[in-house]
């Protein structure tokens, strides 16, 4: 019987020990003995929400089908577990071999949110590796960071020895294939991540120099060496149908967030809301092809039993050939027992068609998200949905049987007035309206509106990353607006309002913008015992303030001060395709309230078109 | 037809709970592509139940679930399919058709069969030997004619005579396992745990019970036997009640 890295009394005495034990169905089994390098890959948050990442999935597949790699898994372990191995000093493990990270060669650690930062540190401390990039020797494993946060990596860059910036699928053989040379020749750690950083996409912090100003924006960065690059270009998948993409997807035994197969249609999106990071930072738009996507999804249901497929996108209504794949699922699968989970989709006669296949429609309720309740403010998002779209899809929706409505809110964007917020009450009440138009012997009971609404956070590499986020203060007399104004409507008993805490939405601000003096603040939260800060119960306002306190920084600087356009910024080194000069328009744009169409429409030159694909060479061919 | 699948759940695999054992099954089924009937409806669900759930921690040889299907392979080829689709810790070992009218596997379970061992077979760890067990248990079990315990339940405590639960009680060794085994009531009558008796029986001759000191393994399940059944037993393994499909009934159903 394989041993395991936990005894049996820690098992029976932690919440969910399936968590760590490994062994489920289609986990990777190698002899680490008969491979060069070992990797641990880790999403920094507990395995329900890690297994539920297709990322990981795709890299775990990809590099195992390397004879000379073993990819293991790690997530963080829970607040009971964490006690546990600090008190009896046990090192953090892989869940294939049960063996301590810390003799593997790389960790590896997907960086999906800005409040998962604390419990990057809890891995790095659990797994018995130095915190700081600069006090690991040759013994430790190279710590390595990507996904959505790398686009500005700078809080962490001290903690880090490589960030790879941009699509896993591109390089990693190329950094594989030299950490494996110089495994074989006598070269210093030092050396290995200096020839790193010459590989296109990967940026190693420490051969980068800061300096800042006296009003503490940045002065200058730049490479220590004159043979890396200046600027880390992101690098991209050109063909997404040849890419890489797991056959046999691992299958949990506890439920998790994602128990299902997950089917990525495409990646990139045409849309151009100004808030959304996702939409700039992954451009362009690339789809998959419709076989391989059959194949697969025809696949992954037969390798893993799921009883659940569901399709992933930023915005799946825009993929070309939705509904052939959509009734090829439903002709093949639904008889089988298999449910059809769909993506948010464009409420139309077409989707609500499909949707009444494969739902239960007293049931379900209908999701749309206008972000914004005027049209004046979804002008300046760039949100392309008007009115008449979401009145329209509603009244087919509830004359279809439907009754109950999602509604998607951001508040604290920029140049709200009062007026815009209580716009989204009133178009609370326009859909309430519409439903009360159908006759009452039709229509069943009353109507459920839910609005919920969540504080805008500016990202980097959007066009509003110049703008000065709301506080505190003012986020909570957003939601107040609304809530007054959800109460004064005639239909109020048909809706239901729910905000956002408002404080772990300015830490994420925060750290979304920042830069390097950041790290002391990070480390002095986890210190104090900071982690699943991504967690309402575990996330502590006063410990973060406290924080800010002792490393004399002042969060004002990174939330609500006012940016020139020609600050350099933290993440001004990636080049991820869409120029700033292309934001900044953008920016302007949304000042003026003028929309910009989407890619499809007419190409606005963002710069996306240097990588050799997807939807900016759709007319070419 | 209804179908019967007797599985050993065993190393890691201890610590999947029930609730997640069946969630296994219900996927595993479908990677093995077994012709199981669904229920109707927008949400459609696996026919199938399991005969008597097992603790976290619990290693087991008998372990029963029932399953409805529209045709089956033989018992040899189902049950090399269906490990084909098994991860390492689960084990099927029979796979047999239910006559018609046979009660489900849970309403079914009349005993259960447990060895609760040392996990580490080192005498001077061991609170009892194996003689030490032996006499005690004629001291504990035998020599009296009631075991009352003080069971504690949801609703609050209760005091139970076990002694009647109790059909069976020695002591145990084999290939370096030492310690307990017992026949034991179970199901929708009277469930005793093995883990209870252990318990009391360090009570009662006054030594500390330490619950991670022993590893409890479910050796079968059992239903009562019918009074003209020919082997005579009070009890069979819930497997005993169907019957294996030959390669020549699998051709006459398919």
């Amino acid at each position: 019987m394989k041993k395991l890295a936990l005894n049996d009394e820690i098992l029976l005495k932690i919440d969910k020990p399936a968590r760590y034990i490994g062994n489920e169905v289609n986990m990777v089994k190698k002899d680490p003995k008969d491979v060069d390098i070992r990797i641990a890959m880790c999403f920094p948050d507990v395995y329900e929400i890690g297994m539920s990442h297709l990322g990981i999935q795709i890299l775990y597949d990809m590099f195992n089908k390397r004879a000379d790699v073993y990819c293991e898994r790690v997530y963080s372990p829970w607040p009971d577990l964490h006690q546990i191995m600090k008190e009896q000093h046990i090192p953090l493990f892989g869940l294939e071999s049960q063996q301590p990270v810390k003799e593997m060669d790389f960790l590896a650690i997907t960086i999906q949110y800005e409040m998962c930062y604390t419990n990057i540190l809890q891995i790095l401390d659990l797994s018995q590796i130095p915190l700081y990039a600069k006090d690991r020797d040759e013994n430790c494993p190279i710590v390595i960071g990507g996904g959505p946060c790398t686009y500005n990596p700078e809080p962490l860059a001290d903690f880090f020895d490589l960030f790879y910036i941009g699509e896993g699928e591109t390089v990693y053989d190329q950094l594989l294939d030299l950490y494996k040379e110089m495994k074989k020749g006598l070269y210093s750690r030092k050396e290995f991540l200096h020839q790193a950083a010459k590989i296109p996409g990967l940026y190693v912090p420490s051969l980068y120099e800061v300096s800042y100003k006296e009003d503490g924006t940045i002065g200058s960065f730049e490479p220590v060496c004159d043979d890396i690059p200046k600027k880390i270009k992101r690098q991209v998948v050109e063909d997404l149908t040849k890419a890489v993409y797991p056959q046999k997807p691992l299958v949990p035994f506890i439920k998790v967030t994602q128990d299902r197969v997950v089917l990525e249609i495409q990646r990139g999106c045409i849309r151009g809301c100004r808030f959304c990071q996702a939409g700039m930072v992954y451009r362009p738009l690339r789809e998959r092809g419709i076989d391989m996507l059959k194949e697969k999804a025809y696949q992954m249901l037969k390798n893993t039993g799921h009883e659940e497929i569901s399709l992933s996108s930023l915005s799946s209504s825009d993929y070309t050939h939705l509904e052939e794949l959509l009734t090829f699922l439903i002709e093949n699968f639904k008889s089988q027992g298999v449910n059809i989970s769909l993506p948010s989709l464009r409420i139309d006669a077409f989707s609500l068609d499909v949707m009444s296949k494969v739902q239960d429609v007293k049931k379900s309720s209908l999701t749309f998200a206008p972000e914004a309740g005027s049209q004046r403010m979804r002008d300046v998002i760039n949100k392309g949905l008007t009115e008449e779209d979401i009145l329209h899809g509603a009244g087919l929706a509830f004359e279809g049987g439907w009754q109950k409505v999602k509604l998607y809110f951001m508040l604290g964007l920029p140049t709200e007035t009062e007026e815009d917020m209580r716009a989204i009450a009133q178009l609370a009440e326009k859909i309430a309206e519409r439903y009360y138009e159908i006759p009452k012997e039709q229509r069943n009971g009353k109507c459920q509106i839910t609005i919920s609404t969540s504080f805008f956070v500016p990202k980097p590499f959007t066009p509003f990353q110049w703008y000065s986020m709301r506080t505190k203060e003012d986020f909570l007399g957003c939601a107040k607006v609304v809530n007054e104004a959800v109460k004064s409507q005639l239909n109020r008993k048909s809706m239901k309002y729910n905000w956002h805490e408002a404080d772990v939405t300015v830490i994420e601000g925060i750290l979304a913008r920042g830069d390097r003096r950041l790290s002391k603040v990070l480390l002095e939260v986890y210190r104090n015992g900071g982690i699943f800060d991504a967690w309402s119960e575990f996330f502590d306002n006063d410990r973060w303030e406290n924080a800010f306190a002792s490393a004399h920084i002042n969060p004002d600087f990174y939330t609500v001060r006012e940016r020139s356009e020609d600050e350099v910024f933290p993440w001004d080194f990636i080049d991820t395709g869409v120029t700033k000069e292309f934001l900044l328009k953008e920016w302007h744009r949304a000042m003026e309230g003028n929309v910009t169409p989407n890619c499809r429409q007419q190409c606005s030159g963002c710069g996306a078109m240097v990588y050799k694909g997807g939807v900016c060479y759709e007319n070419t061919h | 037809m209804r179908i019967r699948i007797k599985f050993r759940k065993y190393g890691v695999m201890r610590f999947i709970g029930h609730l997640d054992i069946m969630r296994y099954f219900q996927k595993a089924i479908r990677r093995a592509e077994i012709p199981i009937v669904y229920t109707e409806g927008f949400s459609p669900h696996q026919v199938m139940s399991f005969a008597a759930p097992l603790g976290v921690g619990i290693i087991s040889d008998g372990e029963y679930l029932d399953i409805e299907v529209h045709d089956s392979l033989s018992t040899e080829k189902a049950i090399e399919k269906l490990n084909q689709m098994m991860v390492e810790g689960i084990e099927i070992t029979n796979y047999v058709q239910l006559p018609k009218g046979a009660g489900k596997a849970m309403a079914v379970v009349a005993a259960a069969e447990y060895q609760v061992f040392y996990k580490e077979n080192d005498l001077d760890s061991m609170a009892f030997s194996y003689e030490q067990i032996r006499n005690g248990i004629d001291q504990y079990f035998h020599d009296r004619n009631e075991i009352v315990i003080t069971k504690t339940t949801k609703k609050g405590e209760r005091t139970l005579d076990i002694r009647p639960y109790i059909y069976r009680f020695q002591a145990y060794q084999k290939e370096g396992e030492t310690g307990f085994s017992m026949l034991l009531s179970a199901g929708s009558q009277e469930n005793i745990k093995p883990e209870l008796v252990v318990q009391d029986f360090f009570r009662y001759f006054g030594k500390e019970y330490d619950k991670y000191a022993f590893q409890i393994r479910r050796v079968d399940v059992y239903a009562e036997a019918s009074p003209e059944d020919p082997s005579g037993s009070r009890f069979l393994p819930l497997d005993h009640f169907g019957e294996r499909i030959t390669q020549e009934r699998e051709q006459v159903n398919g």
